[in-house]
């Protein structure tokens, strides 16, 4: 379980290294995405309008900040359960996506179109919003601002910290880790 | 007779909604702080230790401690001898609409659940009332985030299923959640009653301070096996792997049908957002 320094956007040089249970500190552009945003994408795909951003190396963090008071760059901005996006990712992934940044289970499908596509999921700590919020140097809503905490923001990232979940070969470290201490709290009780 | 304000329900609601959001309550903090200490596996202590810094800058800098401020509920306690010179409705509703917007919580309930909308201010809230002796309003807001909500489950189950059914029924809701609520999590459980006050039973069984254990010996009992079972799981902080995985079990029963047997999960993050206020 290793501790990499990233920047964005990813390219299989970086990729290749992380793995499941890595800790990241990722510098540079992230965009936010949830789920009316997620449906707004993939309708732009559908219909050939395009997407709003250049997807290609890029990675989605799945959160509807609160409203930044005066003076704050964002809200709380902790991630949200990523299942809800699972059947709009792999249409995402196959136009580029490489990493997505939320909390919670993904679906097969999705797990089969990162390893198809060579893309990662990482979990950033669910509830810890306000600490969260101090790595985020610049946000800016640059689509469907109507949705309002579910706008499509850019955001410019320092040392935003994450754990690699699911790396590019499939591995899961929600159930590899969970076995692992299943096991010995078993071992232990008898 | 003692006349109570509306004006200043909704003052002290529209505090009550910053306050929960911004400060961790003390029987959280005390069972976050504990479980680091206990918690085997590295991530999982780590975890633990940007929770409870997250609660320190949430509480130090009046910000939410999760973006996810949740959907407004209140359970208010009425004085019979209590009289309020309005509608407590209304009151109320009026605080969480001024407590959202001027402290800078996310708006999260849409008008419609299919058609969708935002109500801009996160009204209406779901209120719960009870009329208790006294001449008191006593209202605990309980902000419940999405996230932890959704793991949450109703069984119509048979009388031939016991205690032990409830049990299975419990652990294996908790395990099929796994990371999505947020562990580590508190554990709400509602058992008998009819299908809606079973459910409504299970969220308000969380408003038992954390670490206060069942007055019946025999809940108490119950829920001390649950708890080992979940955190016997391995799911830990953040689903990651570890020996925490539930901070707290609470149950609340009720009489039943001879033919039913309803039994309840409903499950917090590890924030469990708490304030009560009595006027």
């Amino acid at each position: 379980m290793a501790e990499h320094k990233i920047n964005t956007p990813l390219t299989d040089e970086i990729l290749d290294k992380l793995k499941a249970g890595d800790t990241l500190f990722i510098t540079g552009t992230i965009y936010t995405a949830r789920d009316a945003a997620h449906k707004k994408l993939v309708d732009a795909l559908d219909s050939g309008e395009g997407l709003p951003f250049d997807i290609k190396g890029q990675i989605l963090y799945y959160v509807g900040p609160s409203p930044a008071k005066p003076g704050q760059v964002i809200g709380s901005a902790g991630p949200t359960t990523s299942g809800r996006m699972d059947s709009y990712t792999p249409r995402l992934l196959d136009e580029g996506l490489k990493g997505m940044i939320g909390k919670g289970l993904r679906g097969k499908d999705v797990v089969d179109s990162m390893v198809k596509n060579g893309a990662i999921y990482m979990a950033a700590v669910g509830g810890a919003a306000a600490l969260i919020s101090k790595r985020i140097a610049r946000a800016e809503a640059i689509a469907y601002e109507d949705l309002g905490p579910e706008a499509v923001r850019k955001l410019e990232v320092k040392d935003f910290p994450v754990i690699v979940v699911i790396d590019k070969d499939g591995n899961d470290l929600y159930s590899i880790g969970r076995k692992e201490y299943e096991n010995r709290l078993h071992e232990a009780t008898g | 007779m003692r006349t109570i304000s509306a004006d200043e329900i909704t003052k002290k609601v529209r505090q009550l909604c910053m306050d929960a959001s911004y400060d961790l309550s003390p029987d959280v903090e005390n069972a976050l702080k504990s479980a680091m200490k206990k918690e085997i596996s590295p991530t999982g202590k780590e975890i633990l230790r940007q929770i409870l810094e997250n609660s320190e800058i949430a509480r130090k800098e009046s910000m939410p401690m999760c973006q996810d401020t949740g959907f407004s509920v209140f359970f208010v306690d009425i004085g019979e001898d209590a009289h309020v010179d309005g509608n407590i409705s209304e009151a109320i509703n009026k605080g969480v609409s001024q407590g959202y917007k001027e402290g800078y919580l996310r708006k999260s309930v849409l008008k419609d659940p299919v058609q969708g909308g935002n109500t801009g201010d996160n009204t209406p809230a779901i209120i719960y009332y009870d009329f208790v002796p006294g001449d008191k309003i006593k209202i605990v807001a309980l902000p419940k985030g999405g996230g932890s909500e959704n793991m949450s489950a109703i069984r119509m189950g048979k009388p031939a299923d016991g205690a032990e059914g409830v049990i299975d029924f419990v652990v294996q809701k908790v395990s099929e959640a796994g990371p999505n609520p947020c562990p580590p999590i508190v554990v709400g459980v509602g058992i008998g009653g009819t299908f809606e006050r079973c459910a409504m039973m299970a969220k308000k069984s969380l408003l038992r301070p954390l670490g206060e254990p069942n007055p019946d010996p025999f809940y108490a009992d119950m829920e001390k096996t649950i708890m080992e079972k979940v955190n016997n799981l391995g799911i830990g902080p953040q689903g990651l792997g570890g020996i925490t995985t539930c901070l707290g079990v609470s149950i609340l029963a009720h009489p039943r049908h001879i033919a039913s047997f309803p039994m309840a999960v409903n499950i917090e993050c590890h924030a469990h957002r708490h304030k009560e206020i009595v006027i």
